[in-house]
Order: structure tokens, then sequence, then C-alpha cells
């Protein structure tokens, strides 16, 4: 066993973890952190966008010598049939500003990064160490982590999970469920290399203007999903997720929905040429608020992935991991500064302070969404894309047919493959889970 | 069944790194003679093939390729199919983008 003990152990070095030990090193805790890669960022994966505001709160002059990649200026979002898209695009040249909001980042060099203002506000960083369990007492109080190393137990007043997505060891210490197959989604992404000038190009960008393609249609099959085109400086994020169940339900594979995916006609042209120079695949939480688990108990909190804390509807989870990692800290250090003891009384001060933050608003903002989307996923994700697609068509080919008739056509066809019924019932129920 | 191209995974996971931590399987099938349904869907829902069927129709797996995604744990895990961990620390696939 290691002599040495620790104030706080974070265990994982991804957007939560890293938060967590700045936020406690930075307030003159002694922290451990540990991290299974041989770096921080080599086992993380994610599109990725970086959230500036969350980032901000943790370090202001960030855009000094950060990693980013490209400052966003325009989304999109494609609703996709097989061969068309119907976009809805925003773009603004408010967002070309001093400090940028949204920027695309590559998680292996931005975490590396990260990693070293972790180091150098004073916690200890230990690569390359898997931790295997918690240490918990007679009464089950945590009181450390097991480690894969020689002698690997390890003590700590408090233990901050942020071990992401899978959350192995708060599954193993019995403080919550495994993630189940229809509360989580399996994502694809391949990182796609092209000249700096020709990614502008294709995209409409210029200098390290940046672009965001959000697609959701029928090239999930049926299934709930979206795909995502994120543009980098030289290269481009595109991937592919879906709902576990629905592979489980479907037999359909992820990597043949991402090769379909890049097939697309509109897809394929911004990806022609291109080198292919990694391959990944993530688990995404998707339960949203009725899926977070109990966030503290009896020396040990979770944040981040490892809390299923992740915005399914605005594509948000980064932020949320940062978010709840640094105020995950700043509860610990209060409760330290009192002298008392990481109890789980005394760490519900994490939860009060999550719930009044946009985390845990938001989350609840949108608690109906994951339901009405993983039910209802043949409607969203099929039948409405394919009859948008259609009527877009028809409002836009001119072959003399009187336009009267072509809104009937439209409106049959709506009519048809839904109902009167089964219209109101959609936007009703899409209305009341958005409130 | 749409006529399409194959996917060739083993094409994909040639652009990753690895480390592989020979002699210790990070994921361990328990020894069956029929597969589960949740063995067998991970033939299709694992996004780097991991998941093979063996000539006498047992799934097996191989986790060189393995990109510590976790769907198999999510799958898999529950009904005692497979025993899922972390590679040993250092170990496993070295994203250089992520």
């Amino acid at each position: 066993m290691i002599e040495e003990k620790f104030d706080v152990i974070v265990v994982g070095a991804g957007m939560a973890g890293n938060a967590a030990a700045l936020t406690l090193a930075q307030r003159g805790l002694k922290v451990l952190q540990l991290e299974r890669g041989e770096y921080s960022g080599s086992k993380n994966v994610q599109g990725a966008i970086l959230y500036a505001d969350m980032l901000e709160k943790l370090i202001p002059d960030f855009r000094e010598d950060a990693p980013l990649e490209r400052h966003l200026v325009e989304q999109r979002f494609w609703m996709m049939d097989g061969r068309s898209h119907t976009g809805l695009h925003y773009r603004s040249d408010d967002f070309n500003e001093e400090k940028p909001n949204r920027y695309t980042i590559i998680r292996a060099q931005f975490d590396k990064w990260f990693s070293q203002k972790v180091r150098e506000a004073g916690a200890t960083v230990l690569c390359e160490t898997t931790v295997t369990e918690l240490a918990q007492d007679a009464y089950g109080k945590v009181i450390g982590v097991r480690t894969d190393r020689v002698d690997g137990e390890i003590h700590a007043d408090v233990v901050v999970l942020a071990e992401g997505v899978n959350g192995l060891l708060g599954t193993r210490a019995h403080l919550r469920e495994r993630p189940k197959p229809d509360k989580v989604a399996l994502a694809v992404k391949e990182m796609h290399f092209l000249p700096r000038e020709t990614i502008e190009a294709r995209f409409n960008l210029k200098g390290d203007e940046g672009v965001v393609i959000e697609a959701a249609g029928t090239i999930s099959r049926g299934m709930t999903g979206m795909g995502f085109i994120y543009a980098n400086k030289e290269c481009i994020s595109l991937g592919i997720g879906c709902l576990v169940s629905d592979f489980q339900r479907t037999g359909e594979t992820p990597y043949g929905l991402l090769d379909r995916f890049k097939r697309h006609p509109s897809v394929a042209p911004l990806i022609e040429g291109s080198e292919v120079k990694e391959y990944a695949a993530h688990l995404i939480p998707e339960g949203g608020f009725k899926a977070i688990p109990q966030l503290y108990g009896e020396g040990w909190v979770v944040v981040g992935d490892a809390a299923q804390l992740n915005n399914a509807i605005h594509r948000e989870g980064s932020n949320l991991a940062m978010t709840s990692g640094r105020i995950a800290a700043e509860a610990i250090f209060q409760v330290k500064s009192r002298k008392d003891p990481m109890t789980a009384e005394n760490l519900s001060l994490y939860k009060t302070m999550l719930d009044q933050s946009f985390v845990i608003k938001d989350l609840k903002k949108y608690k109906d969404m994951p339901a009405l989307m993983h039910t209802q996923s043949q409607n969203f994700f099929l039948t409405y894309p394919e009859l948008v697609s259609k009527a877009m068509q028809n409002f836009l080919r001119v072959d003399g047919t009187p336009k009267v008739d072509k809104e009937k056509t439209t409106f049959k066809s709506f009519i048809k493959a839904r109902s009167w019924s089964g219209l109101f019932g959609d936007a009703f129920r899409l209305a009341r889970a958005w409130r | 069944m749409s006529i399409e191209p194959s996917v060739r995974v083993e094409d994909k996971l040639f652009y990753n790194r690895y480390l592989v931590d020979t002699g210790r399987a990070h994921i361990k099938v328990r020894p069956h003679t029929t597969p589960s349904p949740e063995l067998l869907t991970m033939l299709k829902a694992c996004p780097a093939r991991c998941y093979e069927l063996n000539d006498k129709g047992q799934v097996e797996i191989s986790v060189d390729g393995c990109i510590e995604c976790g769907t198999c744990r999510v799958i898999c895990e529950g009904s005692g199919d497979i025993e899922w961990s972390y590679p040993r620390g250092g170990y496993g696939v070295l994203f250089k983008f992520g």
C-alpha cells in the first residue's frame, strides 16, 4: 500500500476529472489523479465541441495556449432521407468575436494540455494506472482506491469518480447500476484528413472559422440516433451514434451505419479524397434527468459521464462534465474548509449546488424527451424525414402541376402516414416534452 | 437485405495504435455450448468486430482490436456471459485524436 494519504483521489482524466483535479489543486488540496491511459486524452473520445464559458470558469485565459481547432460560426441541422437533406442553417458573423463561444477540438490533444494545467496547479497525476476497485471500510465508507500496480491501494478522505460513461468502479462497489442498453448510445467516429484549404472551400470558411453539421433521419434506419460532421483545421470528425438497445433490436452494425452515412450524396463530397487516420467508438449517456444515479455517498462523489450528465437534445456533454467536476471540487473544498468529515450528509452539498446550476436545470427541462425519442423512433427518424423530403421536393419541382394540387398531395401524404390524431399527438407530445 | 459494399472493420482498426497486453485479455467470454441471444448480438453490435463465431457455433472474443467502448458490457455483463474490465494501465487502444 502507498502510505501517503491524499485529501482527494480523482479517478479519470477526462473533462470532468481534469476540472475537479484542477479546482481542488488550485485551492491547495492534496490531490492524486489516476488515469489508465498513457496520458490524459489517450482514452478519451468526443466529437468534439468545446464550450468556452465552462472552461473560462476554470482557466480564464485558456485561449492563449489551448490547442483549439476552429471557432464555430455556423451550425447546420440536417433532416436526411436516402438521397436528400432538408437543412436549417444558422451562420452569423457575430460568432467571429474576440472570445468565441464554441470551438471544435481534438480531445487527445486538448486533454493533454488540460492535464498540464492540472499538474501546474499542484496535483499529482499518475497515468498508465487502472483503478480496479474502490477501497471501502467495514461500514462501506469509501476510503480510497485499489489499482493494478503492485501495492496498489491508496487512501484519501474522498474519491471523485470521473471514470467515464461506463462507471465501472461505481457499479462494482454497488453505488449505482450498470448503464442499460436503452440509456446509452454507441457512437462510432472517423478522423478524415484533408488540406486546410480544401476544408475551408468545402465548408465555406475562412481562417479559423468552423462549422458543425448535426444530422438525423433515415441515416439511423429507424433507430434513435444522430450523425455529426465537425470541421477541424486539417481534418473532419465524422460519426454516427444510435441507442445500444436499437442496435440490439435491429441487428444493424455500427460500422455499416457509418459507411452508409459517409456514402450519402450530401456527405460524400465533403470528405472526398480524405485520408482516414483513426476509427474510434464510445458510449454516450442518453437517459437524461431520469437516468442520473446517486451522486454522492460516504467518501465519494460522481461527476461527468459516469453520472450520466449529458444533454442529448443539445448535444452537450463535455460542458456538463467540466461543470459537475468543478462544482464537486468546490463542494469538497467547502466541507474540508469547515474541517468536517467527508460523509454523505456533508457531501450532499455537491448535489445541492449542482441542482442550482444549468446542468440539472437543463436536464430537468428535457426529462421526458429521451422516452419520447426512444419510443417514437420510427416516426421521428424515418417517417417524418421522408415526408419532409418529399414535401420539399414537391414544393420545389416545377412541373406544371398547379400549386393547389401540390399542397393537397403533400397534405395527404402526411395524413396517410400518420393520420390526423397521429399528427396532433406527435406535435402535442413533442411540445409537452420540450416545455 | 440491401446490396451494399461490405465494410472491412479490420481496415478501420489498422488506422489505430494499440499496445496489446499479450496473454491478458481484459474481456472474457464465459465458456458455453450454445451462445445466448446477448452474445449473438455482439457479432454485429461490437464496433471493432471483436466477437466471432467459431466452427462449433460458439462466440469467441479476440480483444486485440478492442476500442474499449463498453457496448458488450452493457449488453452481456448482466447475463453473466462476459467478464469485463479495462485493460491494465497503459495497455489497449492509444488514441492519437480521440
